[in-house]
């Protein structure tokens, strides 16, 4: 909100520096975002009177104009088509930095003949001298300003550009900004007269007004200006809207606006002969009731929300925009003014639902207090009078169905502690409150105070609101440090968090490069996933109202992520890649919240290691990427096996179920080739996804077993079986073998002797036995039973 | 025969000199103190010798055979240590010649990504005040986002937290579940599940439909705070605050509470760190205030204890979010927070 400082000096005699106000602002809860200070390069620039205006030798376009500045005269070449003898005008000498009008750029105004006549200075524009965009002509004074005054007394102001915060509808008014001044400086308040004449005739005999809905209109007051003159509004009353950033329509529509920004209170002028049956009906919409705003759009409105109507037809959608069946035109002669409180929430919905956010909806939406509609209506009647020529009818309409009363709140000094920290002596209690219009009762015995909100407050409702209160003036610099005094509550590390952040580092720790990608995606990139570029099955959850079409899905894997990620990277890194993601997918529960498991997802792409000056490495192939899986899996404490899978996305052949218990954990591959097509990449890409959450629960404790005393013994066996038999079957044979500490294969190899159809494993096994020393004879006996077994059992012979 | 000894050690000694290849030392050993060789000749030959001269010539021979042989000691550990020298020299390999700057061999390396690594200090200074981590669901209930920190339905407040929903209504035909706006949907699912003493830190994903730019994005990553205890005031808050702003900007950065307003803390604050740049004189980075905003904060308004069923006559809290994309910008002097979510390596690979 823009908010002019001059303004607000109508009603608080605030003298200190621009800066400061802004602070005070600030550390009381109304951020000045920035303060744009006009007139700050306006050193020497003064008021001048034109006394002589005479042609250019050498130029048709230009004048040469001779001026009274009070202490001397000068004379300057001006170009402006408004230089008229006797006006007041503001001079800029030599050196002033000021806008070029045509640039936009700050210069500083330099010594110049401008087609061979010497200029001294320069009459200014509005934009020459940052006041406004206007460069039509040069800027004309009131004809009551004193020649040689500095003209940042006359124009000079500060605008400062504020934030509001949602509960304080009444600092989105002058006169509540200037009240928070007055507290927060010290400063003497003062409100503006509101005092007119009225007529003879009653208000009440000549409009009549019924609230049909009092859960949504706690209040309407109206009155009546009759015989006012459309027209333009003064000078003062445009040049505040304009300091707004509004724009001036005629004089009743400028005072609605004035008044509203003035305080808060938002008002609508209604052409009274357009009124039927001179009664205002304040109801629900009808479903489907139609409206023209003054916009000129019809609108369609429902049950929920609340018009004001005449005896025919909706006048006005409530608190949002007037209709322009009822709207003041140039011919206008007679008034009906509206000043009412709405539902918050009402008025939130309509403006929502309609796409009509307003000044007005803004102000209501936010709470303002029905008290306000008095002291605002007031205000616009005696400017309607003043501005208009008008005549008020006798007294206001009030209807205020929703009347309650102020509640008294108390606090002490003990509560204050409670919350703040802080200990405050009741004086200081009771004065920061007077100072915001609360009405205190102190109890000195008790060390509280009974406080009563100001009327304009809509935001104080319980102790703690009153408690903010002496907080905010007092200052939150006053509040002291403190470390936790309490004891620490019992800590249970969240064990999921600690399991991925130990994950993530061990990922690192084998030269994985972390992402974090968008959780937002789309379909396009999903049905890559698919050989035969299907939609995942189940839908992915959507997003009812996507920022684009990028966005519109939750992931519901990591891989579409990363595999986009190798392919916008391979397009300038010419190496091997490793990847990962360590974060949540979400997977469609319908209606319910979806699940969201944390998953990892490892790619590895191209040579297993940057290119080197000793020859080039390998590329990855499937047994890195299970390497990674049994290397993460063994130093978190699970023993995981590897089974045949039929995962669509990687290759049939390549791929493996990573299993615990018989319960899937995750999968490893190679991406199917086609899919690696779709992203464009050209070398195979291996990958590994594990659901964390699921690791959890298979964690085994470790336990500590005494390192052996007695020596192991080495056998070498090779094993010649069908070569459909798997590594896996050997070792699950060998497992009921005791002694058998260690199996480790070390070579698997077909062709040559080893006939069509089988292959040769060779394993290493290692024979220990914790309290003695094995002799040949033991070792001999398990051998010998141990291929025994793998005799019967996988039909394997050892290799002659 | 004395003569002869004599000559017979300068000789030997000379010639052991002259020996560079220890393979050259075994055949020395075996021309002088070898069973053929002429000192042991000598001393065999000693039973001949006149009783007189066999005494001289008898103790000269065996100091002269002791000498020798500790100088054939001596020279086998000094070839011994040179030969090392120079197998350790051939053990290079023939293309380095010795250049030490030629690269290793490669190890790939990897990174943790800077939000990660954001996180983690985060959690650690929290940690160690005594707080726990809590994790919950990105997608949420209206309730826990928004009405059970008072925002109800057309609360203005909503209106800055503008919302993704999830395309699926109910029976009545109302949209319930959205993508969480603010980690504070985690606050009220504590305070509804946990008992007091609560301290806990509540990191994650969050989402506002917004324009997306330089310092602006869809989603982005905050970190909200909550204790519940008996006698917890606004000066914790602030303690706790100078405590986290001095370990994680800096040692003396001052901390600034101004009033602000959310709807679930009441009083509620704005809490700024000071620049790290301009020190609170203003500069570019700060937009002249000499503070960077951090996050919103405040004491747990009682109606929301109220509702997760904790008494606020007998407990109070505090609760505090920030955002912490904003961090590693800074530190880096990062300009672009996309570039973050980008997956380019080329940026992850400076940080």
């Amino acid at each position: 909100m823009k908010v002019s400082l001059n303004w607000l000096k109508q009603y608080v005699d605030v003298k200190l520096p621009v800066a400061e106000i802004a602070n005070r602002l600030t550390l009381a809860g109304i951020e000045v975002k920035s303060t744009n200070v006009i007139g700050a390069n306006w050193e020497g620039v003064t008021v001048g009177k034109i006394l002589e205006v005479n042609q250019h030798p050498n130029a048709d376009r230009l004048h040469l104009v001779t001026l009274d500045l009070g202490s001397r005269l000068e004379t300057v070449v001006c170009g402006a088509p408004n230089v008229a003898v006797g006006c007041k005008i503001a001079y800029a000498p030599i050196g002033t930095k000021m806008i070029d009008g045509h640039t936009g750029k700050v210069e500083v105004l330099k010594p110049a003949k401008i087609r061979g006549v010497a200029s001294n200075g320069m009459c200014c524009s509005e934009k020459e001298l940052g006041i406004s965009e206007n460069h039509e002509g040069i800027i004309i004074l009131p004809a009551d300003t004193t020649i040689g005054a500095a003209l940042m007394d006359v124009l000079g102001d500060a605008i400062f550009n504020l934030e509001v915060t949602p509960n304080r509808p009444d600092c989105l008014g002058m006169i509540g900004l200037a009240r928070e001044i007055a507290a927060t400086t010290g400063s003497a308040f003062h409100l503006p007269d509101a005092a007119y004449p009225e007529a003879d005739v009653p208000i009440a005999e000549r409009v009549s007004v019924e609230i049909q809905d009092p859960d949504l209109c706690p209040r309407y007051c109206a009155t009546l200006i009759t015989g006012v003159k459309i027209g333009e509004s003064p000078e003062w009353i445009k040049k505040k809207l304009i300091s707004y950033g509004m724009r001036p329509i005629n004089n009743i529509v400028d005072i609605t606006n004035f008044v509203m920004l003035e305080y808060g209170q938002p008002l609508h002028a209604f052409d009274y002969e357009k009124i039927q049956g001179k009664g205002i009906i304040v109801r629900r919409a009808r479903s489907g009731e139609k409206i023209t705003s003054l916009d000129g759009i019809e609108r369609t409105l429902n049950r929920q929300m609340l018009v004001i109507a005449d005896k025919e037809r909706a006048v006005a959608v409530a608190g949002i925009m007037g209709g322009a069946n009822s709207e003041v035109s140039d011919n206008t002669t007679s008034i009906l003014l509206e000043s009412a409180s709405f539902k918050p929430a009402c008025i939130h919905f309509t403006g929502r639902t309609l796409n009509m956010p307003s000044e007005a909806c803004t102000r209501f939406e936010r709470g303002i207090s029905p008290e306000m509609t008095i002291p605002a209506i007031k205000r616009a009647t005696q400017l309607m009078v003043e501005l208009g020529g008008g005549q008020a009818a006798k007294g206001i309409i009030d209807v205020y169905p929703g009347k309650t009363e102020r509640k008294s709140i108390k606090i002490s000094v003990a509560s204050a502690k409670r919350t703040m920290g802080v200990e405050y002596s009741l004086d200081q209690i009771v004065n920061s409150l007077t100072a915001l219009g609360f009405e205190c009762h102190a109890d000195k015995a008790n060390l509280s105070v009974t406080a009563k909100a100001p009327y304009w407050r809509s935001d104080i409702n319980i102790p703690v609101d009153v408690i903010e209160e002496v907080a905010r003036i007092q200052g939150y610099e006053q509040i002291p440090t403190t470390l936790l005094a309490q004891a620490i509550p019992m800590q249970k590390t969240a064990p999921l968090t600690a399991l991925k952040r130990r994950a993530r580092n061990i990922m690192v720790g084998y030269g994985f490069q972390e992402l974090v990608s968008f959780s937002l995606t789309n379909m396009d990139v999903l049905v890559k996933l698919s050989p035969e570029s299907k939609k995942p099955e189940p839908l992915p959850v959507h997003i009812a109202n996507p920022a684009s079409s990028e966005q519109e899905y939750l992931r519901p894997n990591l891989l579409a992520g990363l595999l986009v990620a190798l392919t916008l990277n391979k397009a300038f890194i010419d190496e091997g890649l490793r990847l990962f993601e360590l974060g949540k997918v979400y997977l469609n529960r319908n209606g319910e919240l979806p699940d969201e498991p944390d998953m990892l997802c490892g790619v590895l792409c191209g040579p297993r290691a940057e290119r080197w000056w000793q020859g080039a490495s390998e590329p990855v192939e499937f047994f890195d990427a299970k390497g990674v899986v049994e290397g993460l899996l063994k130093q978190i404490g699970i023993v995981a096996k590897f089974e045949k899978s039929a995962d669509e996305n990687l290759h049939p052949l390549d791929q493996a179920a990573i299993t615990v218990d018989g319960q899937q954990i995750g999968v490893v591959g190679e991406l199917h080739p086609l899919v690696k097509e779709h992203f464009e990449l050209t070398q195979p890409v291996y990958l590994f996804e594990i659901n964390i959450p699921m690791l959890l629960p298979l964690i085994k404790d470790k336990v500590y077993h005494q390192i052996p005393k007695f020596p192991a013994t080495m056998r070498d066996i090779a094993l010649v079986v069908d070569s459909g038999v798997t590594h896996q079957q050997i070792l699950d044979t060998i497992k009921g073998f005791s002694l058998v500490t260690d199996m480790a294969l070390f070579d698997v190899y077909s062709g040559g002797q080893v006939p069509t159809g089988k292959k040769s494993m060779a394993y290493r096994l290692t024979f220990q036995y914790p309290d003695k020393t094995l002799t040949d004879q033991q070792i001999n006996g398990v051998q010998q039973a141990i291929i025994k077994k793998l005799t019967t059992g996988l039909g394997a012979t050892l290799r002659g | 025969m004395i003569q002869r000894l004599s000559e017979l050690k300068q000789t030997a000694l000379l010639e052991l000199d002259a020996v560079k290849d220890p393979s050259n030392l075994e055949s020395w050993r075996v021309r002088y103190l070898g069973r053929k060789s002429e000192l042991t000749n000598m001393l065999r030959g000693l039973a001949e010798l006149p009783i007189e001269e066999r005494k001289t010539a008898g103790a000269l021979a065996n100091r002269i055979k002791g000498e020798l042989e500790s100088v054939l000691e001596t020279k086998t550990e000094a070839l011994k240590t040179i030969s090392q020298q120079q197998n350790m020299r051939a053990d290079e390999s023939a293309a380095a010649q010795g250049d030490i700057t030629l690269p290793g061999r490669p190890i790939p390396t990897g990174r943790l990504h800077p939000i990660s690594e954001t996180f983690n200090e985060i959690a650690d200074i929290f940690i160690s005040l005594g707080f726990q981590v809590v994790e919950s669901n990105d997608v949420e209930l209206d309730y826990y986002n928004f009405e059970a920190l008072n925002i109800p339905a057309e609360h203005p407040a909503r209106d800055d937290m503008s919302t993704f929903w999830i395309d699926y209504e109910n029976e009545r035909g109302e949209r319930q579940m959205l993508l969480r706006t603010h980690t504070t949907n985690v606050t009220a699912r504590n305070i509804a599940t946990m008992k007091p003493p609560i301290r806990v830190i509540e990191p994650g994903r969050v989402y506002r439909y917004e324009a997306t730019d330089a310092t602006h994005l869809t989603m982005f990553h905050q970190v909200d705070g909550l204790a519940v205890d008996k006698n917890i005031t606004m000066a914790d808050l602030k303690g706790v605050f100078y405590d986290f702003a001095r370990r994680f900007y800096g040692e003396g950065r001052r901390v600034r509470f101004r009033p602000d307003y959310f709807p679930f803390v009441e009083p509620g604050v704005e809490v700024a760190v000071e620049c790290a740049i301009c020190h609170g004189n203003g500069c570019r980075l700060c937009g002249n205030s000499g503070w960077i905003e951090l996050g919103g904060a405040g004491m747990v308004h009682p109606k929301v204890l109220e509702r997760g069923g904790i008494n606020p006559e007998e407990y109070t809290g505090f609760a505090f979010g920030f955002g912490i994309d904003r961090a590693p910008m800074l530190r880096y002097g990062i300009d672009d927070l996309r570039l973050f979510f980008g997956s380019d390596l080329r940026f992850l690979r400076q940080l």
